[in-house]
């Protein structure tokens, strides 16, 4: 949603007046506040990647320098945690989209003439926001746990073996990745689909397309902003994430992800230099990724 | 015919998948009455005593309360900021308008993960100690963008003719803003501060970064996590639930109720 609005930069049609004074002082405290606290943070995580332990200090002591072989040994050990987090990341995306696109179609398209079943259906879906994450996820594993009423039904119709687990496997964690961002993906496309002109469709349709040609070509191609803002708000937090992953979740030792290395060592190990720089490599990653997405779907104007 | 059963199909699918999406909500609800020990895993049978003892569990009303804090005073910083930018976005021209742009974009495109460590690492370097006030201007910081987003288009669906007549009858700019511009934004600003309270309130990576030995209402379900939820935690995320679900249906009602009446007349 927040992409699609970014993407609008249309709207700003109001023969904006040339008083940049003003503009200067309504900017300022915002932006400077960025500037602070979002922009010198990246750079101090920069400074922080190539930082080497100082030899008189205690654990945790580090001093300022170019030892970029920090980068080296953080993706040499923890390669497979980095792939792992994009490879959840993108089953999961592409498992709330294939959900997510028909709830959407429905709420925006077959629910249009009733306005208030509308935004009770909307209410639904934006309802997991109100109950905590961390909370849901727990009750996820509960459900999922091995004396759980999944796992007991499963064992009985043998399609787990019965020393089987559901939680702390990768089918547990792209599952709870693919629950928690289900409404980033569906608000958005709900969004784009809420504004499809149906003419389009039923013009598709007299010239003898079969509904699936209608829907591929028509359709698909219609709700793209919100496919694009969808899948992003869905991709970027949950290659980052860290809950679903770990142990005390849905996770074990074998799902760990990247976001959870970047934790350990930041706030257990005290490796302050290995998690920068994981993070600098997951948000080079991640913008390259995006940069390329966003070029290869043509919605360049996002920003 | 064929149309027909497609279309229920839909709307099978549609209430399945939304009920999916209820379960966990209806879970945490369900073990909120569990008559449970220090563990809340099993089903003990049912009791109310843990709705009457919430803040019995050590920690858990303090940390409910830092959320409330945290939450309340990020909301109003980020909603100012937010807001002054929003206006200057749409109302007008200057230079670096694309650096601004991407500047406001990239903290929505970053992973909290790395936000997150980037402020810690900050602190680290410049010596602040964590605790309440770097959450606090964590939560500003990420809620900003948002802001600027949900204003912004309110801003920009604003007639200026109404600011022009506001002038025109010698209104100082002071006075148009403060008694025209500024009430048709209040339900874009109103909505920018739910949207920023319900982000901060619910944030947990950037706050377990940022926040040294305090808690929040999150950052202690994560703690706890680890040895077992008390049942009361489930008593205070389905207090705040039924609360927001309350709030958003009314308002919801009666905006169709207004509707009605103003297509009506």
């Amino acid at each position: 949603m927040a992409f699609t609005a970014f993407a609008s930069q249309t709207t700003v049609e109001q023969a904006p007046r040339k008083r940049s004074f003003v503009a200067l002082v309504l900017l300022l405290p915002g932006i400077a506040y960025l500037l602070l606290f979002f922009l010198t943070p990246l750079i101090s995580l920069v400074i922080t990647s190539f930082q080497e332990p100082d030899l008189y200090g205690d654990i945790g002591d580090y001093v300022t320098a170019f030892r970029w072989e920090n980068y080296v040994d953080a993706v040499g050990e923890y390669w497979p945690l980095i792939l792992r987090a994009f490879g959840y990341a993108l089953v999961a995306t592409v498992l709330a989209l294939v959900i997510s696109y028909p709830i959407a179609y429905f709420i925006g398209v077959k629910a249009r003439r009733f306005p208030l079943l509308q935004s009770l259906l909307l209410t639904l879906v934006i309802a997991p926001f109100f109950i905590s994450f961390l909370l849901r996820t727990l009750a996820w594993k509960q459900i999922m746990s091995d004396e759980g009423p999944v796992v007991v039904f499963l064992k009985s119709i043998a399609v787990l073996p019965s020393d089987g687990h559901l939680t702390g496997t990768a089918f547990s964690v792209i599952f709870g990745l693919t629950y928690n961002f289900i409404p980033f993906m569906t608000l958005p496309l709900y969004a784009t689909l809420e504004r499809l002109d149906t003419r389009y469709l039923e013009a598709g349709a007299d010239l003898y397309a079969s509904p699936f040609t209608v829907f591929r070509t028509v359709t698909v191609p219609l709700s793209m902003p919100g496919i694009v803002s969808g899948t992003l708000l869905t991709f970027i937090p949950a290659a980052g994430d860290y809950i679903n992953a770990s142990r005390d979740f849905l996770g074990s030792s074998s799902t760990a992800m990247v976001g959870n290395a970047i934790e350990a060592n930041f706030l257990v190990l005290q490796n302050y230099p290995a998690a920068a720089a994981l993070s600098i490599v997951l948000m080079a990653v991640i913008l390259v990724i995006v940069g390329v997405y966003v070029r290869r779907t043509g919605t360049e104007d996002l920003v | 015919m064929r149309r027909r059963t497609k279309g229920l199909g839909l709307w099978i699918y549609t209430f399945i998948a939304l009920a999916f999406l209820l379960i966990p909500i209806v879970y945490t609800f369900v073990f909120s009455f569990n008559d449970s020990g220090k563990l809340n895993i099993a089903w003990q049978g049912f009791t109310l005593e843990k709705w009457a003892t919430v803040c019995t569990v050590q920690g858990l009303c303090e940390a409910f309360g830092n959320s409330i804090l945290v939450g309340l005073t990020s909301t109003v910083l980020a909603t100012a900021l937010g807001t002054l930018i929003a206006i200057a976005l749409v109302r007008y021209r200057f230079k670096a308008r694309s650096a601004i742009s991407l500047l406001l974009f990239l903290p929505m495109a970053t992973p909290e993960v790395v936000l997150g460590a980037g402020l810690a690492a900050q602190f680290l370097t410049v010596g602040v100690e964590k605790g309440l006030g770097t959450i606090i201007l964590a939560h500003t910081m990420f809620c900003i963008s948002f802001v600027v987003v949900t204003v912004k288009a309110r801003v920009a669906s604003l007639d200026p003719a109404l600011e022009e007549a506001g002038r025109d009858l010698y209104g100082s700019p002071g006075q148009v803003f403060w008694r025209i511009t500024f009430p048709l934004l209040v339900p874009g600003i109103a909505a920018a501060a739910l949207l920023s309270f319900a982000l901060s309130f619910d944030d947990f990576i950037i706050t377990n970064f940022n926040s040294g030995a305090v808690d929040t209402f999150p950052k202690f379900i994560y703690i706890a996590a680890a040895r077992g939820i008390p049942a009361q935690v489930n008593v205070i995320a389905s207090a705040v639930f039924l609360l927001a679900i309350v709030l958003v249906v009314v308002a919801q009602v009666s905006r169709a109720a207004r509707a009605k009446r103003s297509s009506a007349s």
